[in-house]
């Protein structure tokens, strides 16, 4: 604080400042710079801990971009059968693919390489995960509502791409694990109806395993899919940039405005300096915990197979749904239909995407809000939101744990049938309990946020009355907690049944569509409650201050009461 | 600075007045202990330009493990290069994040500042101009007056699809039928990795034999075998068997395979009917085989039924008889297609089924 | 910051006092089952000469499950309840007793290890009797279970023999799989040479039988030799997670990537300490 103001240099007069001077009008005048910085420079970004999610997943993707050049200077994408010659003895003279033996070099004779490959698999693990992270964040805080729709879109798009492009990096080296996965894919396309067969033989250039899908899975690992994501994500941030960042409700933070820190130097600081800390945790993963290492696994070869072949996480969730669904197969028109591989393969995360990707709009058909939205909603304010949200992560925990059934029965001694058995039941079962479960707790969160509002929060200060009852003295919210308890919006009266004829008896167009919108709609709102109105605060405010029989007031700056039952002022 | 920005204590301008509790503007700005004490302020630019000393050093660190160490030496039993690299790299790394984090938390400004949000939506004047323009443009160029035009540049475009459709075409060739694999009659079947040719009475009750068609090892007298490389493995992918031996009393052939095994001894397609692991978990004693990929499971005893899991069709089994010189061969290629389902399946094994 | 009762008192209302006292009472009654959960009683036994000692033995400890000669007790349905054990050979019983998991401790889907009952002389001589009542495969000679003595060719042998008849069970570390009903491949992590050879060429349980025509003493060795090899091996890369792949990896990101990264968002995000007085 000495040195802020008074001893500033402007950077235009300083000596670097005047070395530079001639480079920068050189290009301001080419490139017209400084009316676009001026504008975006001091952006303001609002702080909270959960608008640095989606940061971890970008950064994890300028990692994974980083360590992936350097990977690709000595991987070989090709099938080719080679003659493994390298230092990891125990395969030595093993007739292998390039694309494994060069994995093989670089983890065992490029110094540093096998941190490389980790640090790349650990950062790719992480930013499918953070991007599902950040996207339940955006999910259960209503942050996708108007105008942010189409970025929601772009999103659950990066998340489609982004496990498309762990599959396919997954799949390169070629080893056992992820010659299964190929082997697995392989009987997902064939499972497609009526064009499978041809789907596989052009996508693996003849029969299983041909000699092209690994250069092909390598073109679109490191050119397609990245381009298509890098352009993504900078659509993503431009709409992030053009629509500024939604912030949570509280005092002097409204739906107008935005509160926060400024992007030079601060929001420019935390950001670039997390990357650094995504950067160098992802490496400290890769020095201490191995992620497959490929030489255990051995080469592909399409009659060998190791228990706990699993996919990488992200794939898990259609992994178990194809363990649990049951041997549906039937013939007609001749052909062959493999519903037990493609309902769940190919259904499974189609589902999963198309009700993402559909909700935004789902929830305004249904709601009929047309508002901006630019203040978050706390999931509990929204409970029929919050509990599909958590039903439908229900669904995908229960394929989860169906993906990983045989070592879940392994490590806690179950049996796998019955697992099996009871995920097939649960994942109808369990969403409906926890949709139930969840919309009681937010509910049961409103009533205690309603509590606190208009009946004060507990002191800790013990009164005893003139007739020996003893009870808890309640004091009210400083206001700024109370108006931010309060700043969310207020139910909508819902709409009356619509008119299904006219007065002439004539069908109302859309009348049944728009029954059932209504009927939804009073389930959407069903048991919410409402925010109180200024009449039951002023009533509870009366209440409250009522000060009869409290021998003594409890100041403004009252803190609480210590362990000795003292009560604290600062 | 934008006109936007705001010194923190502006009060909330809008007031509801139905809403219970009135915003009470954003609340005044508490000071850190940084921004009050120098002597905190000094000890947290020394912590700070510690962590990027140390971070220096680390650097230093790695240059020093790279050329130091070598590839065979171990630290907790992890190779120590990968662990030394990943330490010091990491530890640098993150030592900048949190140190430059710090700085920012710390010692730069710290008062929040408003900014006023825009509707996203552009204001009606800009739609009424934009359209005028698109709509001077459209005029000016003929498109809605010259229907021709129009309408045969729209379909020379679309044309140009099919071009990008067929460049496609040779991107495999076009399925043919998979009914067939490399066993026929008469073909030995030898043990996998060592392609030792089976006598009946080298197996026990019990037994298991991972196995593959002799036609995959070379030929007596001859040096190299007929499959290499991806034929071998696309040949391997639906010829690999398995070679089980129950007691003849356990198992129950259906109509027509009484005779498929050789005393007690059977012989399965290794390739999972679901979506084609390889599967040899073959329980001894239950007589189940269990794919370790999806945990569908086939009873061997009772011809490769389906008896759990998320397969359909059961495995197809390789009739066995003994050759002249009294091993295992088979009697034919499978009856039944190998390898998972696709949408020709049915009309596949129609044809196999007229021919046999 | 000094330790003390009232700090921590203080904190007794903060939000995650209750995740922290939830830990500790976890924490408590695991280590409390861990140290008072029943250890299996040691059956000493002694005797001296080898057929006749073993047959004594296998009266008191085999015999009410396995019959009085061995023959085995079948069950009203037809099962065993113990099978026969006529012509199992030494390797057997070298295998189910000198691995603890005869005799079983409690019926259940499947004979665990465990530490053996029976001294080393002891297991001999219930080997020795089990022997003598038909022929069946013998302990297997020492010069097949010298594994560490084996040219890279043979290693590489063992491996390809490994793979494909071992790992989809036993997995490609040998850390273990599932079976049904509760079964399992046991992880082959610290078995001895001798008792991985003798699991191969008598078949124990569920496991098929790989007996030496077809898989030969050689190839066996080859296989104990990668085994051995791939597990005593540095893991390369770090902690590896027991070895079982792709699901404790999914562990790993969430629960320490995630769940440490959060940690920093928290703490970019978090106000930080405040003062009341003024500049």
């Amino acid at each position: 604080m000495s040195n802020t103001t008074a001893d500033y240099t402007p950077v235009q007069d300083t000596a670097l400042g005047k070395k530079a001077a001639g480079p920068v009008e050189w290009l301001d005048d080419r490139l017209g710079l400084a009316g676009a910085a001026k504008k975006n420079l001091r952006k303001i970004f609002p702080e909270h801990w959960s608008f640095m999610l989606g940061e971890i997943a970008l950064w994890s993707f300028v990692v994974l971009l980083i360590t992936g050049v350097f990977l690709t200077f000595w991987f070989q994408p090709s099938m080719a059968e080679v003659e493994y010659n390298g230092s990891y003895a125990p395969l030595r003279g093993l007739e292998m693919s390039q694309a494994y033996a060069s994995t093989l070099h670089i983890s065992f004779d490029i110094r540093g390489g096998l941190l490389i490959r980790q640090i790349h698999h650990w950062a790719a693990a992480l930013f499918v995960a953070a991007m599902m992270v950040h996207m339940l964040r955006v999910f259960f805080t209503g942050a996708y509502r108007k105008p942010r729709e189409v970025n929601w879109m772009i999103g659950v798009g990066l998340l489609s791409l982004g496990m498309v492009e762990g599959f396919a990096g997954y799949s390169l080296p070629d080893d056992l694990l992820s010659g299964t996965g190929l082997r697995f894919v392989d009987g997902l396309i064939r499972s497609i109806p009526i064009v499978g067969s041809y789907l596989e033989f052009f996508i693996f250039g003849g029969e299983f395993p041909g000699e092209e899908i690994i250069p092909r899975l390598y073109m679109a690992h490191i050119l397609l899919i990245p381009a298509l994501l890098l352009g993504l994500i900078g659509a993503h941030m431009l709409l992030l940039v053009y629509h500024k960042h939604t912030q949570w409700p509280g005092p002097g933070r409204t739906e107008k405005n935005v509160v926060g820190y400024p992007m030079l130097p601060v929001y420019a600081a935390k950001a670039g300096g997390f990357f650094f800390v995504v950067f160098g945790f992802t490496a400290l993963m890769g020095a201490i915990i191995q992620i497959n290492p490929v030489w255990a696994y051995g080469p592909y070869n399409p009659s060998e197979v190791t228990a706990g072949s699993q996919p990488d996480w992200y794939m898990g969730f259609s992994e178990g749904l194809v363990r649990i669904m049951p041997g549906w197969e039937s013939t007609f028109f001749d052909r062959t239909w493999s519903w037990n591989v493609f309902i769940p393969g190919v259904g499974g995360l189609g589902l999963l995407f198309m009700a993402l990707g559909a909700w935004p709009f789902i929830e305004r058909w249904i709601t009929k809000d047309n508002r901006e939205h630019h203040l978050l909603e706390r999931p509990r304010n929204n409970p029929t939101r919050t509990a599909l949200g958590v039903a439908g992560m229900t669904v995908y925990a229960v394929g989860w744990m169906a993906g990983g059934n045989d070592i879940i029965a392994t490590k806690f001694h179950l049996d796998i049938y019955t697992m099996t058995e009871i995920f097939r039941v649960g994942i109808f079962v369990f969403p409906v309990i926890a949709y139930i479960i969840t919309k009681r707790i937010c509910i049961g969160l409103q009533r205690a946020d309603e509590n606190r509002i208009l009946h004060g929060y507990e002191t800790g200060v013990i009164e005893r009355t003139p007739d020996g009852g003893y009870s808890e003295r309640h004091a009210p919210l400083p206001v700024g907690a109370q108006y931010t308890l309060t700043a969310h919006d207020r139910l909508p009266e819902l709409e009356s049944s619509p008119l299904t004829e006219d007065e002439n008896g004539v069908a109302v167009p859309h009348g049944r569509r728009e029954r059932v919108r209504l009927w939804l709609q009073r389930r959407y709102y069903r048991g919410v409650l409402d925010k109180p109105t200024t009449d039951d605060v002023e009533h509870a405010a009366e209440h409250l201050a009522h000060h009869d029989g409290h021998p003594n007031a409890i100041g403004e700056d009252f803190q609480g009461v210590s362990e000795t039952g003292i009560p604290r002022s600062h | 600075m934008s006109k936007d920005l705001e010194p923190t204590d502006g009060h909330g301008d809008e007031l509801e007045p139905t809403e219970p509790i009135q915003d009470p503007g954003l609340p005044a700005h508490q000071w850190r202990p940084q921004d009050v004490d120098a002597a905190q302020e000094k000890r947290t630019e020394r912590q700070i330009s510690a962590m990027f000393g140390i971070a220096t050093l680390l650097a230093v660190g790695f240059c020093v493990a790279y050329f130091a160490i070598g590839d065979e030496q171990t630290f907790l039993g992890w190779s120590a290069i990968n662990f030394a690299l990943g330490a010091t790299l990491g530890g640098a790394l993150l030592l900048i994040g949190v140190g430059i984090i710090q700085w920012a938390k710390k010692l730069m400004a710290d008062h929040e500042m408003v900014e006023m949000r825009h509707p996203a939506a552009s204001s009606a004047e800009d739609r009424e101009e934009t359209l005028d323009i698109i709509n001077a443009g459209l005029e000016e160029s003929g498109v809605g007056r010259r229907p021709l035009i129009r309408n045969s540049l729209l379909g020379a475009v679309g044309a140009l699809a099919l071009p990008g459709v067929v460049l496609l075409r040779d991107l495999g060739p076009l399925p043919h039928s998979q009914d067939k694999t490399v066993w026929k009659k008469g073909m030995r079947v030898v043990n996998d990795v060592s392609g030792l040719p089976i006598k009946p009475s080298d197996l026990e009750v019990g037994q298991l034999v991972n196995g593959e068609p002799a036609v995959f090892f070379p030929a007596e007298g001859k040096e190299e075998a007929e499959y290499h490389g991806h034929e071998l493995l696309a040949a391997k992918a639906k010829a690999a068997v398995i070679v089980v031996r129950m007691r003849p009393e356990d198992i129950t052939p259906s109509k027509g395979r009484e005779n498929w095994g050789v005393d007690g001894i059977l012989c399965y397609s290794k390739i999972c009917t679901h979506v084609g692991c390889p599967i040899s978990l073959w329980e001894q004693q239950t007589h189940h085989l269990l794919c370790p990929c999806h945990q569908s499971t086939f009873d061997l005893a009772d011809n490769g039924k389906v008896i759990f899991g998320p397969a359909h069709r059961p495995l197809p089994q390789l009739p066995l008889m003994v050759d002249s010189e009294g091993y295992l061969v088979a009697q034919s290629d499978f009856p039944e297609i190998v390898a998972p389902s696709y949408p020709e399946l049915a009309r596949d094994q129609k044809k196999l089924d007229e021919k046999s | 910051m000094r330790f003390s009762v009232r700090k921590l008192s203080t904190r007794r209302r903060h939000p995650l006092a209750g995740i922290v006292v939830l830990l500790i009472g976890l924490v408590v009654v695991g280590g409390a089952y861990a140290t008072l959960s029943p250890k299996p009683a040691v059956a000493e036994e002694a005797s001296s000469r080898d057929v006749e000692a073993g047959r004594q033995l296998f009266l008191i400890g085999c015999a009410s499950c396995h019959g009085e000669n061995a023959q085995g007790i079948p069950t009203k349905s037809g099962g065993n309840y113990g099978p026969s054990l006529v012509g199992v050979g030494a390797a057997a019983v070298d295998f189910q007793v000198g691995t603890g998991r005869m005799p079983m401790a409690q019926a259940a889907p499947q004979a665990p290890r465990k530490t053996p009952e029976y001294t080393a002389e002891e297991t001999k001589q219930l080997a020795a009797y089990v022997a003598s009542l038909a022929p069946g495969p013998a302990i297997p000679e020492s010069e097949y279970l010298d594994y560490k003595n084996v040219s890279v060719n043979d290693l590489r042998e063992g491996g390809e023999f490994f793979r494909t008849n071992c790992t989809a069970c036993h997995n490609s570390v040998g850390a273990g799989g599932a079976l049904p009903d509760g079964r399992y491949a046991p992880t082959l992590e610290k078995v001895s040479a001798k008792h991985i050879y003798e699991a191969m060429q008598t078949g124990p349980q569920q496991m098929p039988v790989f007996n030496d025509a077809l898989i030969t003493p050689e190839d066996k060795r080859n296989v104990i030799a990668y085994i051995k090899r791939v597990q005593d091996q540095p893991n390369y890369g770090g902690l590896a997670g027991g070895g079982l792949g792709p699901v404790v990896d999914g562990l790993f990101t969430w629960v320490i990537g995630i769940g440490v990264l959060t940690g920093f968002a928290i703490w970019i995000g978090a106000h930080g300490a405040r003062v009341k007085k003024k500049r």
